[in-house]
């Protein structure tokens, strides 16, 4: 059996382990360092209004609430379409699956895509043909793409090939949308197993890995973000597909968003540099991207008064 | 030695100004609360004059404090020693800009003269700089590497106990400002944070000193100082599980030695100094009675 | 889609150059019989013009200092002799920026590193040394250790306000009074911080700067008056130092050159390894004593390990140092820059294979791209020869043992790396590398609490640390501190 141009002879939790293990380490200290470094570069003028415009069409633009509603999503999908002030449209709107319907309508023949979060978001407990039914639902409803989360109990507890088999089968189900990942390394504990999860998910199938349901501290960060672009570069260039990375959750101001772009930059490469992969799952950050937009461009700080709440 | 403005005697009508007098309160958390038994109790200068009400704490109180200090211990323990130093050494500068009035505090408490006052503050600021030169020293002092016969490196290193309970000097020369500040600052330097009762005569000045820790850096719950009685509040520190270290510095003998029964329990590490001139330049003790030694084993071999 | 970073310039305001600048001398800024031009690396415009210190100024030094040791210095207690450097090192903070800016335009280092690094870590050498000035009898040498007197210090150009501090703060601390000779081309933030201790009121003679070139340096380390010398720079003067102190009895620290071997295994954590690589030779473009000229990579792992290198160095910015996105800066000087580019010649000639990313120079100034050379034997010249500069040379091993004898065939023995996820290997890596300072997954970290100095021709003593307090000191004796 083999998954995008790789033998993937995975019989066992064991010879997956030794697999993973046997990835190069991480140490954590110098991870930090690099991505201290990087996150001081200083990005001005004509380099500033660029990463601001690329940032603004990479974001998921997201709303994952108990409480949200065919209106709410119905706003966000029209501050998606023109978040004002003359900025691109972002790359994709963010929701649960049931209210997919909404979304398509609210997006349709804009190009932006339809992601939806399925298997039993945030947490991932339920049922394989449970999880397996939520992301058919989201799919035949319309939806592009499909965030997944990884079953982070069995992949902490070294069950590696449940893991890896619940992505193949979600993968499956997926039909034409693309999976996005979750890897949700808030709780996975050191960038070795950020760097496993990743190779893990990458050999089962996935077009995106995603940091962070959102749900919880730590979110995105820039040290984990940096080793899984480490991940989808040195798998790219194993003769493995080009796969994308989506750090979501606690990227809040225009200054985040340039640092991950600083990150891909000088990590992963130029051909990341595109919404197609790489994406930021982020809901109040396209705001602060506006007014930094709208300060670069009269001179003048903005305010909250002049930005739309969706 | 520099003059001191009298600003002291603004407080009086008769210069025409009324004064708007400050209310002392206990520091908990970063924060000064009121007790939360409400209660107060009056504070005599020297001439027996009222000098204010200052917050009579509870053992609720103390358990409070406990609470902060555990939970500030994390960070300050995690800080860097070179950190630890930079914030101490800022404490040392406010308290420095703050040397009239913490002088006219210890002068009205003690009945010392002005130059005295002066002169107890200087040592005061002096003691807190000694101190926090010692953060990032006092590893290279007590740790090291073992030579252990075989092919392990093994080398020893001093940690922050927890949190330590204080009981400052009650009475006797230094103990309004020089003596508590020379039991605080052991106690944290290291990476530990503190429960300090201040002496019931003198009260003031720790607050003040409270106030000077609140705008230096230190964050929330590093140093707790709580104004009471000795006696009521001290055999809930000994007795309180959760603290790891006691200095009975501030209880009478016979007190002492129930406390230090108390603190048996679990078996807190308990310091017991004879009295001090507090003037003299201190040993490490009161900084080695809160560090852990922590010895750390691993093979050498390919 | 290409993501350039547009310039992002430090400003050069926050400095106020002036014309000319005398010696410090006595607490003052004295005039001398000539002077020379300071430039900046990287535009070769002149910043400056500096005092020449000629014999008679070093004689004047000396005597200030002598006077402030005997008068004021070694009879003030420790306590006080640390509330001074604890005003100096708020200074240098408060100072930061300008003192960040002045290095960056006397040295050309990248202001991000004279920002980030060079200046911190002087504040904190004198924070360090400061808490040390009062408590010297527990630092291991006695109950009462007493200091030297007046000591000379020379410093190098590759971290012109670091080893300052390296120097000043702790004999300072320990009760000496210094004269300290910058080197000829970065002259300019000593000058600064002679204006700092105006600023603390350091007592008049305590430290003296005397600006100049080597007869200066050579003045001051013959000059009766002084009881040590302390020099950091290449081991050709520190061998002629080390004569003349045999002669004159003069107590000395040596802080010389290097060619230190940063080992990777075929287990190490890759993507740190490459920066530690990256950070070991092209930091300050490779003029640092202690840099990882030499990769010794596993050959199991040598071509992944190399290709990933290679991938990294084209991702260095190099060119105006004040940009803050700049990482690799000017070589310090024309004289520089020739040896860099004799030794990268005989690289050439003797058979390695040279590598350099694609990397347009600037037309003015000094600069020397990121090199690499593969295919080097430990009797390539380059392999042996410290050369100082952004030129890392490439060499394999099979086993840890391999590693080690080849780590520590040569006469230098300042610093090593070396990179394993296996924490027995690095402890018996460590055991066995004949190197003053050895880095287990890092490079390149400095710290006032940690000792630093090297083995063999990299000199002897100690700096930083308790350790390097010794330095300083005159042993066991009565009397207070």
């Amino acid at each position: 059996m083999s998954h995008n141009g790789l033998m993937t002879p995975f019989q066992s939790d064991a010879s997956l382990r030794r697999f993973l293990h046997g990835l190069p380490g991480v140490d954590e200290v110098g991870a930090r360092a690099r991505a201290d470094v990087l996150a001081s570069r200083s990005i001005k003028t004509d380099s500033k209004r660029q990463a601001i415009d690329l940032a603004i069409s990479m974001i998921d633009l997201t709303t994952l609430e108990g409480q949200d509603t065919p209106g709410k999503v119905r706003a966000l999908c029209a501050k998606a379409r023109q978040p004002g002030y003359g900025a691109p449209p972002v790359a994709a709107v963010c929701i649960y699956p049931d209210l997919v319907p909404i979304a398509v309508e609210g997006v349709a023949g804009t190009g932006i895509k339809v992601a939806s979060v399925a298997t039993a978001f945030p947490s991932g407990r339920a049922a394989l043909d449970v999880k397996l039914a939520d992301v058919k639902s989201a799919v035949a409803a319309g939806a592009d793409e499909v965030d997944m989360v990884i079953d982070r109990g069995a992949f902490l507890s070294g069950r590696y090939l449940p893991v890896y088999e619940e992505i193949v089968a979600v993968k499956a189900s997926c039909a034409d949308a693309h999976l996005k990942v979750i890897l949700e390394t808030g709780e996975l504990g050191t960038l070795d197993n950020v760097r496993r999860a990743s190779w893990l998910a990458m050999l089962a199938g996935a077009d995106f890995i995603k940091t962070s349901t959102g749900k919880i501290a730590p979110a995105a960060t820039l040290p984990v973000t940096l080793v899984m672009l480490e991940a989808v570069r040195d798998f790219a260039a194993d003769g493995g597909r080009r796969i994308g990375v989506k750090p979501a959750g606690g990227i809040r101001t225009e200054k985040d968003a340039v640092r991950y772009l600083v990150l891909v930059n000088e990590t992963a490469g130029e051909p990341w540099l595109d919404p197609a992969l790489f994406r930021l799952g982020a809901s109040s950050l396209l705001n602060d991207l506006l007014m930094q937009r709208v300060r670069m461009e009269t001179g003048r700080y903005s305010g909250p008064d002049y930005m739309t709440v969706d | 030695m520099s003059e001191v403005s009298e600003v002291s005697e603004v407080a009086s009508p008769e210069a025409g100004r009324i004064a708007v007098r400050k209310t002392y309160k206990l520091y908990i958390g970063g924060v000064f609360p009121r007790s939360e038994s409400g209660r107060s109790y009056v504070v005599q200068g020297s001439d027996g004059g009222f000098l204010a009400n200052a917050a009579l704490a509870s053992r609720k109180d103390a358990r409070d404090a406990v609470v902060a200090a555990r939970k500030a211990f994390g960070g300050w323990s995690g800080a860097t020693a070179y950190n630890r130093g930079q914030v101490l050494y800022r404490v040392a500068e406010v308290l420095e800009g703050r040397r009239a009035q913490f002088a006219d505090e210890v002068r009205q408490a003690t009945g010392v003269s002005l130059a005295q006052a002066c002169g107890e503050v200087d040592a005061a600021v002096d003691r807190w700089v000694w101190y926090a030169g010692w953060s990032d020293k006092i590893a290279q002092v007590r740790g090291g590497a073992n030579p252990v016969a075989g092919p392990y490196f093994n080398f020893s290193l001093p940690e922050p106990t927890g949190v330590v309970a204080v009981l400052g000097p009650q009475d006797g020369a230094g103990s309004a400002l020089l003596g508590l500040v020379s039991v605080i600052a052991p106690a944290i330097v290291g990476g530990s944070t503190a429960v300090v009762v201040a002496s019931e005569k003198y009260p003031l000045p720790a607050v003040t000193l409270s106030e000077v820790l609140a705008t230096s850096d230190v964050p929330g719950g590093v140093v707790n100082i709580l104004t009471g009685r000795v006696a009521e509040i001290a055999p809930w520190l000994a007795s309180h599980m959760d603290v790891n270290a006691i200095d009975l510095a501030g209880a009478p003998g016979a007190l002492a030695d129930d406390l230090a029964v108390a603190a048996a329990e679990n078996l807190k590490r308990v310091v017991r100094l004879p009295s001090a001139d507090w003037t003299a330049e201190p040993g490490i003790e009161r900084m080695t009675a809160y560090l852990e030694t922590k010895t750390v084993w691993h093979p050498m071999g390919v | 889609m290409r993501f350039e970073y547009a310039p992002a310039p430090e400003s050069r305001s926050v400095v106020t150059l002036r014309d000319s600048y005398g010696l410090f001398i006595g607490g003052e800024f004295v005039g001398g019989s000539s002077v020379f031009k300071t430039i900046s690396p990287a535009t070769e415009e002149v910043l400056a013009e500096v005092t020449h210190g000629g014999p008679e100024d070093v004689d004047r030094a000396v005597a200030a200092a002598r006077q402030a040791y005997e008068r004021v210095w070694s009879v003030m207690p420790g306590r006080d002799r640390g509330k001074y450097l604890f005003r100096i090192a708020r200074l240098i903070q408060e100072r930061s920026r300008e003192l960040a800016v002045l290095e960056t335009l006397d040295n050309g280092k990248p202001i991000r590193e004279s920002r980030d690094v060079d200046v911190p870590l002087t504040a904190a050498h004198f924070f360090y040394h400061a808490g040390w000035a009062d408590k010297l009898g527990y630092a291991g040498f006695g109950p009462s250790p007493r200091p030297l007197g007046v000591v000379g210090q020379v410093i190098p150009w590759n971290f012109p306000l670091l080893m300052l501090a390296w120097k000043v703060a702790p004999a300072l601390a320990c009760g000496n009074t210094v004269v300290l000779k910058p080197a000829e081309t970065t002259p300019l933030t000593a000058l600064l911080f002679g204006e700092i201790c105006q600023q603390a009121d350091l007592p008049p003679g305590v430290v003296n700067i005397v600006t100049g070139d080597g007869s200066t340096g050579h003045a001051l380390v013959a000059h009766p008056g002084i009881d040590k010398v302390a020099f950091t720079g290449s081991t050709e003067v520190g061998r002629e130092i080390a004569r003349m102190c045999a002669v004159s009895g003069k107590r000395l620290t040596l802080e010389l050159g290097g060619k230190a071997a940063n080992v990777v295994f075929d287990d190490a954590p890759v993507d740190q390894a490459v920066e530690g690589i990256v950070n070991g030779i092209f930091f300050n473009q490779g003029h640092v004593c202690c840099a990882g000229s030499r990769l010794l990579v596993q050959e199991s792992v040598a071509d992944e390990v190399l290709e990933a290198l290679k991938r990294r160095m084209a991702t260095l910015r190099l060119g105006d140092p004040l940009d803050k996105n700049t990482d690799v800066g000017a070589i310090n000087s024309r004289a520089q820059l020739d040896k860099i580019t004799d030794l990268v010649a005989a690289g050439d000639a003797e058979g390695a294979q040279r590598w350099a990313a694609p990397c347009p120079l600037p037309e003015r100034g000094f600069w020397f791209p990121p090199t690499v050379f593969t295919e080097v034997s430990q009797a390539h010249r380059i392999a042996k020869e410290e050369i100082f500069g952004p030129v890392l040379s490439v060499l394999t091993f099979r086993t840890p043992a391999e590693a080690v004898e080849k780590a520590n065939n040569t006469p230098y023995g300042l610093s090593a790396g070396v990179w394993t996820e296996k924490g027995s290997l690095i402890l018996w890596m460590a055991s066995r590398l004949r190197a003053g300072v050895v880095w287990a997954n890092t490079f390149n970290r400095f710290d006032p609490a940690s000792p630093f100095g090297g083995y063999k021709e990299s000199g002897f003593g100690r700096e930083g640390g308790r350790h390097g307090l010794e330095a300083y000191l005159d042993g066991p004796g009565g009397g207070d501190v």
